[in-house]
């Protein structure tokens, strides 16, 4: 009676329940044929930029590293084909300001020749988990949900926080996209091999696969490998189809109950989640030595002439890739990179697909001008506070980023927002409010780096002081020291009075 | 090149569907009003309508901004709300008066739409009932007007709406009587006790709750009014939480004190039927731009809301008090927010 009544008081986290538009939930995923070229952005995970290990003119093998990661956040890049090196320079990359970063350019050579540098480890089962990670670190793996954190940090184990259970995320809450799905409809076996690998490196002893109830393919396809291999530690379970399912917190949440704590890990809590894409390429990485060079991407939207699933090389062009789906003419659609509710729109299609590349959509005009409307005035209608997973109350978040009242955001928890997209999708005063929540904490950056910079400056110039007060002082000191020595050596030199000695 | 901020879909909501789907959800009680008072209530609901409109128009021109928000339903909303809280015997001038307070002095005057910390038409009803305390008090008798004058006839209706009672020979005593709420406060004032003024009235709860009784001609009929609200909570334009607290604490508080004294506070079912209560539960408290976003905050303010009115029903001047209510509630919302906020995804309480 007390918990019904305190429910009352704490309503339930249920996000929004979106047209899902899973136009391609059945198309096999298919094979991309060669590129003539491909475009490799140095940073393609969260962390640190990578630096080339190749020079222009240099031919390079397929699978072979071509950039190393510097510091400890960073995930190698490796090439996707066999080719020579044409250029390595500034190129566009998926960014929504269509910002450019440093590339290296392959010319591909139509040999395809594989680099077999790289052991396979049929027998993962009995190695060290240190070097099973290893293997993920060197094969450049990082999250292929959208987040691409690199994996291996994932896999660490922390004496004080042990692993118990591990979370397959197979939601793919996103409307339109199918990529995660049909890998677990055609790869369900390696998946679960892959699932069973990570179990091995981080020493748990459960395992759940997570899938919403709209895909009962994927649902069946695992459950049938989990009966006939009797994997009993590993458990199928049927998420509802709402967004955002799949987002790791809300997914812990509706799998254990447990919410995972501000500012602290899923690993806090004993748990880690991996995406099945990213499970996919462990399993290729351990046990065929394969390093990151392709993934699935969904080609879709309203604007897409012939919409599929195809395992793309990294580095494509995207504009390679819609024309091998039949957009030649992107001037008449809007690209979206990603899924609609947080993917980045593009202003053109010359970037190359990356590790984040989950999907590239393209939408007729009308439906885009649909979703984005002119803004009217908040009628505070409550809607954003009903659907947000974090539980923030974004219309009055919105007004204090709006009016710049930086130090009162900070207590509405601007940044538990996980831009998730349901409150603006929700308003019915059409305000876009996850851009007022991006402009807000890219202010807020800015305040912070700016405070650090002034600070930094303050010390430089009180530590300056000191060291001229400091100088100051030890030149005053030897001053009178050299006053000192001199009066004290002046009656035993008297310089007028010249002694024996000196003549 | 064009920046558009993700997410790159939208659910369809607009404020216009909002506000036509409260429109539509006050078309039972604006046909129960038609039915009681004839022509006059369509001659009030129109002349609010329309001066709600102008108004909003007059003033959209003023300020030089676009004229598109005149459309969004919501002028209309105000204006509608604002008839059906008059008496049916309001002067023609009355109603543009109160559509003008509503839309100039409490929305437009705070920015438009989206900005006023009262709800319009509930301040209008407000002042109006302040300055005009005499007309705003005087209540057509549903059951005498068919006999003594015939509302369905477009003349009759007219000339009263323009013209006023006198013109029609007949005098304002003759067609009108206390609303049960009245009654009882002028009994208890000289010293009859509630059970022995409910006995003298001439109507029961169970016409109050179907409309058969004096009293603003939308507020009469609660059924109707649960009707409409109904269907708002079904479409989820309004939650519960606040209607349901309200009217909880309304009905608990009079079902306490009429226990301990039932001959000073009359009893819950009655409470409930009469006056604005199911009007403002339903359509005023829950106005979103003059109520609370958070759920907790929601219930706080429907409990508030349901103390005040019952507290001035029974101890105040007036014997109606949910609009003072909702009103002083208002007042408190931007406070109410700011401490009711849930509790954050993986954060302690605040």
């Amino acid at each position: 009676m007390l918990k019904s009544l305190r429910s009352l008081f704490q309503p339930k986290v249920t996000g929004i329940y979106p047209e899902k538009h899973k136009l391609t939930a059945t198309a096999a995923i298919a094979e991309a044929p060669l590129s003539s070229h491909y475009i490799l952005p140095l940073k393609q995970h969260i962390g640190e930029i990578c630096t080339p290990l190749v020079r222009v003119g240099d031919r390079v093998l397929k699978g072979q590293k071509i950039a190393k990661s510097q510091g400890y956040l960073s995930a190698a890049i490796h090439a996707p084909t066999s080719g020579i090196i044409t250029k390595i320079g500034e190129h566009a990359i998926t960014h929504p300001s269509g910002l450019s970063m440093e590339s290296i350019f392959i010319e591909a050579d139509g040999n395809d020749q594989w680099d077999t540098t790289l052991a396979t480890l049929q027998d993962w089962k009995q190695l060290e988990p240190s070097i099973l990670r290893e293997r993920v670190r060197l094969s450049g793996i990082a999250g292929l949900g959208g987040a691409v954190f690199p994996t291996f940090i994932k896999l660490l184990q922390d004496k004080n926080h042990p692993i118990e259970s591990v979370i397959l995320n197979g939601a793919e809450c996103e409307p339109y996209l199918t990529n995660d799905h049909r890998l677990m409809v055609e790869h369900s076996e390696e998946i679960v091999l892959g699932l069973q690998m990570i179990l091995h490196m981080v020493k748990a002893n459960t395992a759940i696969i997570a899938i919403e109830d709209n895909k009962p393919d994927a649902i069946a396809c695992f459950q049938r490998i989990i009966t006939a291999q009797e994997l009993h530690h590993i458990e199928v379970k049927s998420l509802p189809s709402s967004y955002p399912q799949g987002s790791e917190k809300q997914l812990i949440e509706f799998l254990t109950k447990k919410q995972v704590p501000a500012g602290k890990l899923p690993l806090h809590i004993g748990l880690i989640c991996q995406n099945v894409g990213t499970t996919k390429a462990i399993h290729d990485a351990i046990l065929w030595g394969k390093p990151l060079i392709e993934r699935v991407v969904t080609v879709s939207g309203d604007a897409m002439p012939n919409p599929g699933n195809m395992r793309v090389r990294l580095g494509t062009p995207i504009d390679q890739l819609l024309a091998w789906h039949g957009l030649e003419n992107m001037d008449g659609c809007h690209l979206i990179h990603g899924g609609p509710m947080m993917g980045e729109r593009l202003g053109h299609a010359h970037a190359p697909v990356v590790k984040a590349t989950n999907a590239v959509l393209a939408f007729l005009p009308q439906t885009m001008m649909a979703a984005h409307k002119e803004e009217s005035p908040c009628i505070r209608c409550g809607d954003c506070s009903q659907v947000c997973p974090a539980s923030l109350t974004p219309n009055l978040l919105a007004d204090l980023c709006r009016q710049d009242q930086f130090e009162k955001v900070a207590d509405y928890h601007l940044f538990d927002c996980i831009e998730c997209g349901c409150c603006s999708y929700v308003c019915p005063s059409h305000i876009p409010l996850v851009h007022y929540f991006r402009y807000g904490k890219g202010q807020l950056a800015t305040i912070k780096r700016e405070k650090a910079f002034a600070d930094e400056s303050r010390q430089r110039s009180s530590a300056k002081e000191a060291r001229i007060q400091r100088e100051k002082e030890a030149k005053e000191a030897a001053a009178a020291k050299r006053k000192q020595a001199r009066a004290a050596t002046a009656p035993v030199t008297p310089p007028t009075q010249p002694t024996e000695g000196q003549s | 090149m064009i920046l558009l901020s993700s997410p790159h879909i939208h659910g369809g909501n607009s404020i216009r569907k909002v506000m036509f789907s409260v429109i539509l959800s006050l078309i039972p009680a604006t046909l129960f009003s038609v039915y009681l008072f004839g022509w006059l209530s369509f001659l009030i609901i129109v002349s609010c309508m329309g001066a709600a409109l102008v108004s909003e128009w007059g003033c959209l021109r003023l300020m030089k901004r676009p004229i598109a928000p005149m459309f969004d339903g919501s002028a209309a909303l105000t204006g509608l709300l604002i008839a059906l809280t008059l008496p049916a015997l309001t002067p023609w001038w009355m109603t543009i008066l109160a559509a003008m307070f509503a839309i100039i002095l409490s929305k437009q005057i705070y920015g438009g739409l989206g900005y006023n910390p009262f709800n319009p038409a509930l301040s209008a009803r407000v002042i109006l009932l302040i300055s005009f305390p005499l007309q705003m008090t005087s209540w057509i008798t549903p059951m005498s007007v068919d006999h003594l004058l015939n509302l369905y006839d477009f003349s009759i209706a007219s000339q009263l709406f323009f013209f006023g009672v006198q013109s029609l020979n007949t005098s304002l005593d003759a067609i009108t009587m206390a609303t049960p709420l009245g009654h009882v406060k002028t009994a208890l004032s000289q010293g009859i006790s509630v059970p022995d003024a409910l006995a003298h009235y001439p109507y029961h709860w169970l016409d109050a709750f179907i409309g058969n009784e004096g009293g603003s001609i939308g507020e009469s009929s609660a059924l109707a009014l649960l009707l409409g609200g109904l269907f708002l909570l079904g479409k989820g334009v309004i939650r519960w939480q606040i209607p349901c607290s309200f009217l909880i604490t309304v009905a608990l508080l009079s079902l306490i004190s009429s226990l301990i004294a039932p001959n000073q506070f009359a009893p819950p079912l009655f409470h409930l039927m009469a006056g604005g209560l199911m009007l403002c539960a339903f359509f005023m408290a829950t106005d979103p731009v003059s109520s609370p976003v958070t759920h907790k905050g929601q219930l706080i303010f429907g409990i508030g809301c349901g103390l005040i009115t019952w507290s001035i029903r029974n101890f105040g001047g007036y014997p109606e008090g949910a609009m003072f209510a909702v009103m002083l509630m208002n007042c408190a919302v931007p406070l109410i927010d700011h401490y009711t906020r849930p509790r954050v995804y993986g954060r302690a309480a605040s």
